[in-house]
């Protein structure tokens, strides 16, 4: 059989064939379907076809994480109506508001396996790459069609190789390796493509680094994202499937290092990439694009107004953990706000065990409830006309985060930590030095 | 459909989904006329005054990028845009755009030729594009794609079949 790459095996998993190409339109059946906020509106579409019951209730994941705690009426409404869906549905994997943004969740409880596709309504699906699974955005018409059948039409896409060379230096972090993906190849440089990444760096990197590359490659366009899955990879999904199936780790383990996927030698790639990490340098991407990259040292000194950070791409416990490092014993500038969510309950009580919040809050940091926070604008943190903001967050699109005049700089959140502190845009490695 | 006809609205590169239909409204907002309201405007606050039904936007790469959001799609259905020509299209907004029989059309040679406030025709008979500097071809849609287009849409397409599948509701 002709060599394959990741995204033929999992979708011709999915399409229960022997094998499929690039090129071709298969009809998948997902192993998870993923909403959030936008479950009610689902519902709705849903409720049209006529079909009174979901397809597979086990195979839904709710997760309340856009606008968490519900800012308006409208919101809690909107909240309300998901939890009688929910009940109506009988769904199990339903997730309340706070216990964190959903890819982060469906992460921690181990809902995805390495191999398996996951459709999500929202954009960063593709971030299940971290652990080798097949991860796509779909829109909420979709989702509903899902519920109702449990299958989709899907192009089997053509993929892109980038092949990391060397190590990241001292103070460069993935979250700069993606942009500089998308500062060379543009913003629509993996349209439609399933971009895998392969080299020894990889291995080396804990999960939370690796976290943050096949979520940020949403912003290049891409269908999916793939890193070959390990060890680390699978003893960590182990654990957490174990605790919620009560089934013994070693079972777990097995099954899921049974269902991973890797790319054939000598599969077919329309485009690769080499990137050299040891040359790699901290980056900012500039307002209002994504893919407006520039070294850190050439917008060095642009005040600031804001700085948050948090997102499913870098509110992490890792990123936590490098604010703090930056923070420890410093405030923040007069006149500048510090924004911190973390991703995920998890996450927010791992911070507490290690002491990080009295460490931000001394620092005069504004501590979030797990979500997703003023990422796309909603609440809890929108920047007011007219200011500049630095964040870990994921896009800057011009009214991301509400106002359309809202500068955005996007960075690791170790930069975001330094810029608050000094209220200009600021390497790190210059305040701890 | 066969042959689409509209006044054009002319956008650049990168155009987000953050643009066309903004986050603030994305969990409030369920009305179509109220979300046509506010379409594109931070892009261009003329836009929901001016446009007209039949309308055709073209831009340039990788409209829609972003957020998965639908409402990017439906507002400018709800706002009575007939299709969109673009360089590229970010693909869940391309999809999104499908599956809401908005008729997405690539075509980077006619972007560049037509101007702003033209009249344009899409001709899927013969997978054209015509305006005041000539006739472009574009790549045909393939038959999935223009299975639900011409039935308005997946979840139109989704009924009539279940209408099929399932003659009794199910239990």
């Amino acid at each position: 059989m002709a060599a394959k790459t990741f995204a033929e095996k999992a979708l011709a998993r999915a399409a229960g064939r022997t094998a499929v190409t690039a090129g071709e339109v298969v009809d998948v059946r997902p192993d998870v379907v993923l909403s959030h906020d936008n479950t009610a509106a689902i519902a709705q579409i849903f409720a049209s076809l006529g079909v009174r019951r979901v397809w597979d209730p086990d195979r839904i994941v709710i997760v309340l994480d856009h606008a968490v705690p519900p800012p308006t009426p409208q919101h809690a409404q909107n909240h309300a109506e998901i939890r009688r869906f929910v009940q109506a549905q009988g769904l199990r994997h339903f997730y309340e508001v706070g216990r964190g943004i959903c890819h982060q969740v469906v992460s921690e409880e181990a809902l995805v396996l390495p191999g398996q596709v996951i459709l999500g309504a929202d954009s960063h699906t593709t971030h299940y790459g971290w652990m080798g699974a097949f991860g796509a955005g779909v829109g909420r018409s979709e989702v509903a069609a899902l519920w109702a059948t449990g299958e989709l039409w899907l192009r089997v896409p053509d993929s892109m190789r980038i092949v990391l060379r060397g190590r990241l230096p001292f103070g460069v972090t993935t979250k700069d390796l993606c942009l500089k993906v998308l500062g060379d190849l543009g913003a629509d440089g993996g349209l439609y493509l399933s971009v895998e990444f392969h080299g020894p760096a990889l291995r080396e990197w804990s999960l939370e680094s690796r976290m943050v590359i096949p979520n940020m490659m949403a912003e290049f366009g891409v269908k999916n994202a793939y890193l070959p899955p390990d060890d680390a990879v699978f003893d960590w999904l182990a654990e957490r499937l174990a605790r919620r199936t009560g089934r013994p780790i070693p079972e777990c383990r097995d099954r899921i290092s049974a269902g991973a996927l890797y790319p054939d030698p000598g599969a077919r790639y329309v485009a690769e990439h080499t990137v050299d990490l040891d040359r790699l340098e901290p980056l900012v991407a500039c307002p209002h694009d994504v893919d407006q990259v520039r070294p850190l040292r050439e917008v060095a000194g642009t005040p600031i107004d804001y700085a948050f950070i948090g997102t499913c791409t870098n509110g992490r416990i890792e990123d936590i953990a490098a604010a703090v490092e930056v923070l420890r014993g410093r405030r923040v500038a007069p006149g500048v706000r510090l924004l911190v969510i973390p991703a995920s309950q998890v996450v927010l009580q791992e911070a507490i065990r290690r002491g990080y919040l009295a460490t931000l809050v001394e620092a005069g940091a504004i501590i979030g409830v797990p979500g997703c926070g003023p990422c796309m604008g909603n609440h809890m943190g929108i920047p007011a006309p007219g200011e500049v903001v630095i964040t870990s967050m994921n896009r800057n699109y011009r009214g991301r985060m509400g106002p359309r005049d809202v500068g955005i700089y996007l960075a690791s959140p170790a930069v975001v930590a330094a810029s608050a502190v000094t209220g200009v845009i600021t390497d790190p490695r210059e305040v701890v030095g | 459909m066969t042959v689409v006809r509209g006044r054009v609205w002319k956008y650049g590169d990168n155009v987000s989904t953050d643009l066309i239909f903004p986050g603030q409204y994305t969990y409030t907002l369920r009305d179509p006329d109220e979300m046509a309201r506010h379409v594109l405007e931070n892009l261009d606050p003329r836009f929901a005054q001016e446009v007209r039904p039949g309308d055709i936007i073209v831009a340039g790469r990788n409209w829609g990028c972003g957020s998965s959001r639908e409402q990017a799609v439906t507002a400018l259905k709800h706002a009575g845009v007939s299709a969109i020509i673009a360089k590229s299209f970010a693909r869940i907004y391309f999809r999104n755009a499908i599956n809401n029989g908005l008729l997405p059309v690539i075509c980077p040679a006619a972007v560049e030729a037509i101007q702003a406030g033209e009249t344009v025709e899409i001709d899927l008979r013969t997978w054209i594009v015509r305006c005041a500097a000539g006739e472009f071809p574009f790549a045909p849609l393939s038959p999935t794609v223009l299975e639900i287009l011409q039935a308005g849409g997946l979840i139109p397409l989704l009924r009539q079949k279940l209408g099929v599948a399932l003659p009794e509701e199910r239990p």
